[in-house]
């Protein structure tokens, strides 16, 4: 399992990385403020959505805000923590990735610290602040409290996973970084509404192929006790902490296959 | 003669990543469908929304899926180049150059934006089309009003970037007040959610401020929202902006060229 001494490690780059941006302590004020207002702004559109409507195919301004926080927390979580993973066509392309390899500390866990930014403290606290205040219109019960922390968890594993996996093409396509933000920031985006907005197909897409249905939209209906508009079943509900290990675990193969693939670009 | 080698030079540079150039369009698309059904399920709900019918939404999504690179939206573009040659102090070799600094970055940025047009934007509408029915311009005429305000558009956006830019000469790094710069062109120019639903005040301000010609002005051209004299108010509304930011671009580096220290000697 996780080794705590890579943990520590992981820790100490970071710690760098923050001192290093503070070197600018204008942009890195801005920085932070900037990306709270860009997620912030971001609900202020729904929330004009709402102004011209009752309800959204059935889900309230209040449901649909349980929706965007807990999708927005799960990747505000995983984006602080990993997002740097994005960069690594970046690294290859400059053969820092090589440079990386020849130092004792596990690949992953240097790219994933590299460049470290605390500029995604916005989107935290903005997905915390909208999370809670869609959290007191919830009416809880124990199980509620232990599905919502387990939703959070596994939300935070789905979107670690896609990030890790999808940034792997950059191994054999140095300059495609943008199309892992359709998984990433495109499974944010769709998870922001109700999935019975989108047709069938969608919704089986994102339960079985990139399952960020399970970030929040099956637990949320638990939280909600809202039947599935799709008739699925109850037990999906609950399974959120399994499609985020399994995310996981594919995401781990693909790095790895990724990592053998590799050969430096020799300059 | 020399901006239009500026401009080939730069459409040639940025068509060196294809794979990047794929990757980008199947992400445009991959917003404009989720985008697509959220709009189609709140037109819906209120088929009359903000003065859009359900199909004025649609092609709404896709047409802001289609810019947002030809406009640069986010930040970023040529004007990158210009900060990052502030931050290293190569910017003093181009002070001493017998060409307006303004006039080089725009040529290159039409270059950019000319680039991102035929691919990112051509690519997205294509998909719009086909999947979503979008709806064509209105008329021959607001074929040939969308196409030059899409060029004032460029032409505002890339004021504002420089402005952006600028504010390394200060700064020495423009990451920061470029993100929050992005995070105002996303709200205020209707990419995220169209101009038209925007309530009472906040409607008529977001209206007035210039990142209206980004996304709003080019979309509702193309949907025939403006005829006759609304029409050239449109771009009239967008040639103002150009201007005066373009005249706020030379008084700021007059300014900021009194200011500029040489760095690492």
């Amino acid at each position: 399992m996780v080794d705590l001494t890579h943990l520590r490690t992981y820790g100490q780059i970071a710690w760098l990385w923050i001192r290093a941006a503070w070197q600018y302590p204008t942009s890195f004020v801005l920085l932070a403020v900037g990306n709270g207002m860009i997620t912030g702004l971001d609900f202020v559109g729904l929330w004009i959505m709402f102004a011209h409507l009752n309800d959204l195919e059935g889900f309230t301004l209040h449901e649909v805000a349980l929706l965007y926080g807990s999708a927005s927390l799960a990747l505000a979580f995983a984006d602080t923590a990993i997002g740097s993973v994005e960069r690594i066509g970046t690294y290859i392309r400059t053969g820092r990735l090589d440079q990386m390899m020849t130092k004792p500390v596990p690949l992953l866990v240097q790219v994933c610290a590299d460049q470290f930014t605390l500029r995604r403290l916005g989107r935290l606290t903005q997905a915390s602040v909208v999370f809670g205040w869609a959290c007191t219109y919830v009416d809880w019960t124990p199980l509620r409290v232990v599905v919502a922390v387990s939703m959070l968890v596994s939300g935070a594993l789905v979107f670690f996973g896609l990030f890790v996996g999808f940034s792997c093409i950059q191994f054999w396509t140095t300059d495609a970084t943008e199309f892992a933000n359709a998984f990433t920031y495109g499974g944010a985006t769709v998870t922001q509404y109700p999935l019975n907005i989108f047709p069938r197909e969608v919704m089986v897409g994102l339960t079985f192929v990139i399952p960020v249905a399970f970030v929040n939209w099956y637990p949320c209906l638990y939280l909600l006790g809202r039947p599935d508009p799709f008739g699925n079943p109850e037990v999906l509900q609950f399974a959120s902490p399994l499609a985020g290990v399994l995310t996981m675990a594919a995401a781990l193969l693909v790095w790895r296959s990724g990592v053998r693939h590799y050969t430096s670009t020799g300059s | 003669m020399l901006h239009v080698a500026v401009a080939t030079r730069t459409f040639r540079r940025y068509s060196t990543y294809r794979a990047a150039t794929l990757a980008g369009i199947f992400t445009n698309s991959v917003f404009g469908v989720i985008y697509s059904y959220a709009y189609l399920a709140l037109w819906n709900e209120n088929p009359t929304a903000g003065g859009y019918d359900a199909q004025d939404a649609v092609t709404y999504v896709w047409l802001g899926q289609a810019l947002l690179m030809t406009i640069a939206l986010w930040g970023g573009g040529t004007t990158d180049d210009l900060a990052e040659r502030v931050r290293t102090g190569d910017i003093a070799i181009d002070l001493y150059r017998p060409v307006g600094l303004v006039g080089w970055y725009l040529a290159s940025d039409l270059g950019r934006a000319a680039y991102h047009l035929l691919t990112r934007g051509f690519g997205p509408t294509l998909i719009g089309i086909v999947v979503f029915d979008i709806a064509l311009p209105a008329s021959p005429l607001h074929a040939v009003a969308f196409a030059v305000s899409l060029v004032l558009a460029v032409i505002v956006s890339f004021a504002i970037r420089f402005l952006v830019a600028s504010t390394a000469f200060w700064l020495l790094d423009q990451s920061g007040v470029k993100v929050m710069s992005g995070a105002f062109a996303i709200f205020f120019s209707g990419m995220m959610l169209p101009l038209v639903l925007f309530p009472g005040w906040l409607g008529t301000l977001s209206n007035a401020l210039p990142w209206a010609s980004y996304v709003q002005v080019p979309a509702d051209i193309w949907l025939g929202k403006h005829v006759g004299t609304g029409l050239l108010a449109a771009l009239g509304f967008q040639v103002f902006w150009a201007v005066v930011l373009l005249a706020a671009c030379q008084g700021v580096l007059r300014l900021a060229t009194r200011k500029v220290v040489v760095q690492g000697g």
